[in-house]
């Protein structure tokens, strides 16, 4: 291949954070019209050497080669005059924004030195739009699009700055398989017009189904580079987790035992009044996952802190192992046995700044043998704490390490310890392996499958559909706080469910 | 803003509106009552507004600034002691005395924001202490200060109770002042109509330029802002100045507009009722100028009201205590601020401090 295919090279680069070595002598190259993926798990250093080619932070050493010259990045503001445009994970878009004005920010049109002309950014918004058929219209505000449209904005937004060079990062975390889909096919079109992508992922699927080439990067340092023709899925996970990973879940078939949890017509309002969750029923029983799939967004959020007594009910009613439990606040409905993996661990699975062994009583710390006439026992906290990081491999050097030092599968695991410590009878799992390792990942997945074995009912909440198919024994499908269609797992397909989760059932 | 909001802006200030009118209607028309009322008002509620603005340029960049009474007050009374300078130690004509006085008032208000934003940007200092810092540091400084150069023996001015010069002359507004009778509401002293012309000019400045796009979007979403080559620091720092100068300008109404000394702590928590203005107009300028319109109507109440002691009917005998009836802004101030008005929206990272 000719050298001055290569539009973007990093060559060597370096990046030590306090205590962290996030690049180890990186190199990495794009070339023009390619889709090129950079594959690794959280923490491998991919999102650091991206934040040095978009200039958010300096490499501590090695170079960036943008077309064959060697350029220093300093800022965003060098990045995009080089042509380098960044789709972050996390938008970087105001939601009270219009598109026209989010996608002009910092690149204002102005009449007269400082006057905003929005009639002349929305033409341009429009052609480039058309252009790339990336539809959107340049009057919405940012905050009532969907997720989709929103990512749309984010291209356009680089595209208006004439990015050549177009980082994506996770991209396809927030999208249906069917945008996702959608999403490659624009990648596609936008790599026959010249424009080169850097496609950022972990998802093995996704990056055999759309790249040119892979890059694996494994803590901090380049693994290897390969195309999809020279390697499946089980060579990628190897190279990217640095041993075997068993990627299949293994479970026997499913003994179905009594009703632990009902709930019949649900509805939960948001804190900003809405109604989220419209009209819930469905029941789980003991020995069972059932896995509740949908796009992140829909209700689920609401849904499952209703069941745990964190959100007023508006309607209809929970039945947990036959009792009522409507409006019951969260003690009384865990001490019936309930077990919660919240969605957002370090808000509301922990606190952060307490140390392992008070995180591990959170739930059990005022009662016996943790505590007696309010007084707390420091022995027997220090006991299960001993007990549990044995149990569950929490890797810690002690128990009373400030929690937040713990890696984010090291947290996770501390709140599973403390949740399925107990006898339960219900687990409700809520993203438990968002952001995780792979290691840490496949390790939450046994726990969730032996306390199914052990007759406990899961409810699995999960925006990853490859988890919620790969766990559940039945799955219900949730769309904007309905669940519109509960089904076995073995008789449904990804691409079905798929459409489910985009709402397609309305037009059947 | 919204219907609600005014709704209730416009039973307030007709509620109080019509006391002053039923009350007076025997001695003066309803009409040049309700002129009256409405020339003191805007007066009055000059520094509240432009303390509004200048919180909302603050806090629309993302700084929480609950320092503005200090500043105002620091504003009020260096503003003035540079006008005394420039008249009795240099013999400078009064207005370019006064002028020279509002530029210094103006810088003033600076400076204190300069040291909130090197507080509240730069060292991350959380930013209710940088205020509260500067609301202390204000109180402390004009009172020591006015306590060594005007009083006791050896001060710069001796002990004597300088002469002054005066206040800002009124501004007779072409046409506009020319109409009969309501042609009043339009003689107003130069510091007011400026903090009118300012509101005209912020609303414009904040949703029509690339200065409060920038500025807003620092607010809402610094990182996002950073991505695209925005400076958030020195976005901040700027907001926060000019922030610092419309309270300077709001400060120079106490000492060289309303009346023609300083008086310790004299801003008189104007400096709060102006968030608190912010607040209820959610944020944008009109909406706080309404705000602080209604306020001023509760001052101006009292104010009026005081012209008509005689003629309060002994059923409303609490009315001639003026004490009572100027309780009403501050009361005002809590009833918002509980926020039984409705549900106001802050810019998303107002408060929060950024980091790469």
């Amino acid at each position: 291949m000719a050298n001055n295919n290569i539009v973007l090279e990093a060559k060597g680069i370096t990046k030590h954070f306090p205590g962290v070595l996030a690049n180890d002598h990186v190199d990495f190259n794009l070339r023009k019209g390619e889709i090129h993926a950079l594959l690794g798990e959280n923490g491998a250093g991919k999102t650091t050497l991206m934040n040095i080619l978009y200039g958010l932070y300096l490499p501590n050493s090695g170079d960036v080669l943008v077309n064959g010259k060697s350029t220093p990045i300093h800022s965003s503001k060098d990045s995009i005059s080089l042509g380098i445009g960044m789709v972050h994970q996390h938008f970087m878009l105001i939601p009270v924004f219009t598109v026209a004005e989010n996608i002009m920010l910092g690149d204002e049109t102005v009449r007269y030195g400082m006057v905003l002309d929005q009639k002349t950014v929305a033409k341009r918004v429009r052609e480039l739009s058309h252009q790339y058929g990336l539809e959107i219209d340049p009057e919405a505000l940012v905050g009532q699009l969907p997720v989709g449209v929103q990512q749309r904005v984010e291209i356009v937004k680089a595209l208006y700055r004439n990015a050549q060079i177009l980082i994506l990062d996770e991209p396809t975390a927030v999208l249906t398989p069917q945008e996702a889909d959608e999403l490659f096919a624009i990648m596609r079109e936008l790599t026959k017009r010249g424009v080169s992508i850097i496609f950022i992922t972990h998802k093995l699927k996704e990056v055999l189904a759309v790249s040119d080439r892979i890059t694996v990067m494994r803590d901090g340092k380049v693994v290897g580079t390969v195309t999809p023709g020279e390697a499946n899925e089980r060579q990628l996970a190897t190279m990217m987790v640095g041993r075997e990973v068993i990627l299949t879940v293994e479970k026997g078939p499913t003994k179905p035992g009594e009703e632990i949890l009902k709930v019949e017509g649900l509805k939960v309002r948001d804190s900003r009044g809405l109604e989220t969750v419209r009209d819930i029923s469905f029941s789980v029983q003991a020995g069972e996952i059932l896995g509740v799939a949908g796009v992140q967004g829909n209700g689920q959020t609401e849904l499952v802190e209703a069941l745990t007594g964190l959100k007023q009910v508006t309607g209809g009613k929970m039945f947990f192992t036959g009792k009522d439990m409507t409006g019951k606040p969260p003690r009384p409905i865990t001490e019936t046995g309930m077990a919660h993996i919240p969605e957002d661990r370090q808000r509301h699975g922990l606190v952060l700044s307490y140390v392992v062994a008070d995180n591990m009583v959170l739930n059990t710390y005022y009662r016996s043998p943790f505590a007696q006439l309010n007084v707390l026992k420091p022995k027997a906290i220090d006991a299960n704490a001993r007990k549990l990081i044995e149990d569950f491999d929490v890797r810690t050097p002690s128990p009373y390490v400030i929690t937040s030092k713990l890696s984010g599968g090291n947290q996770q695991k501390v709140i599973v310890a403390r949740e399925l410590s107990h006898p339960v009878k219900l687990v409700i799992a809520n993203q438990p392996t968002r952001g995780l390792d792979v290691g840490s990942i496949e390790y939450i997945h046994k726990q969730i499958i032996i306390m199914r074995d052990r007759g406990v009912a899961v409810l699995l909440v999960s925006a990853e559909l490859d988890e919620i198919m790969a766990l559940s024994d039945r799955i219900a499908v949730m769309y904007r706080g309905q669940i519109v269609a509960t089904v076995n797992t073995e008789k449904v397909t990804r691409e079905q469910l798929g459409l489910w989760m985009a709402g397609a059932h309305l037009e059947e | 803003m919204d219907w609600r909001r005014f709704a209730i802006i416009a039973l307030v200030i007709a509620i109080m509106f019509g006391t002053v009118v039923l009350v007076g209607v025997s001695q003066n028309s309803p009409l040049v009552i309700i002129t009256s009322m409405l020339a003191t008002t805007i007066a009055v509620a000059t520094p509240l507004t432009l303390g509004a603005l200048s919180g909302l340029f603050c806090e629309r960049s993302g700084v929480v600034n609950i320092g503005i009474e200090g500043m105002m007050l620091g504003a009020a009374f260096f503003g003035w002691l540079a006008a005394i300078y420039m008249n009795t130690i240099y013999h400078e004509a009064a207005m370019l005395s006064m002028i020279v006085g509002v530029i210094m008032a103006i810088l003033t208000g600076g400076l204190f924001a300069l040291l909130h934003a090197v507080l509240s940007i730069t060292f991350k200092v959380d930013q209710i202490i940088g205020g509260t810092v500067i609301n202390i540091l204000a109180a402390g400084i004009t009172g020591f200060l006015n306590r060594q150069m005007f009083f006791g023996a050896g001060s710069v001015f001796g002990g004597q109770v300088p002469h002054t010069p005066g206040v800002l002359p009124r501004i007779h507004i072409p046409l506009l002042a020319d109409i009969p009778v309501v042609g009043r509401i339009f003689e107003q002293q130069p510091i007011a109509i400026a903090a009118v012309a300012l509101v005209v000019i912020s609303h414009f400045v904040l949703f029509h330029t690339r200065w409060g796009l920038r500025t807003r979007a620092v607010g809402e979403h610094p990182r996002a802002a950073d991505t695209v080559g925005i400076n958030v620091l020195f976005m901040r720092y700027a907001n926060v100045i000019i922030g610092g100068f419309l309270a300077g300008l709001g400060g120079a109404y106490f000492t060289l507009e309303s009346i023609s000394s300083f008086e310790p702590l004299m801003t008189n928590g104007r400096g709060f009722i102006a968030l608190a203005a912010m607040i209820f107009g959610n944020w944008t300028p009109f909406g706080a100028w309404a705000a602080a319109l209604v306020f001023g109507a509760a001052q101006a109440l009292q104010i009026n009201l005081q012209f008509f002691r005689e003629l309060i009917p002994p059923s409303l005998a609490f009315l001639q205590n003026s004490y009572v009836v100027g309780l009403a802004p501050y009361i005002l101030t809590m009833l918002i601020l509980t926020g039984l008005i409705g549900k106001t929206i802050p810019p998303a990272a107002d408060g929060k401090p950024y980091e790469k």
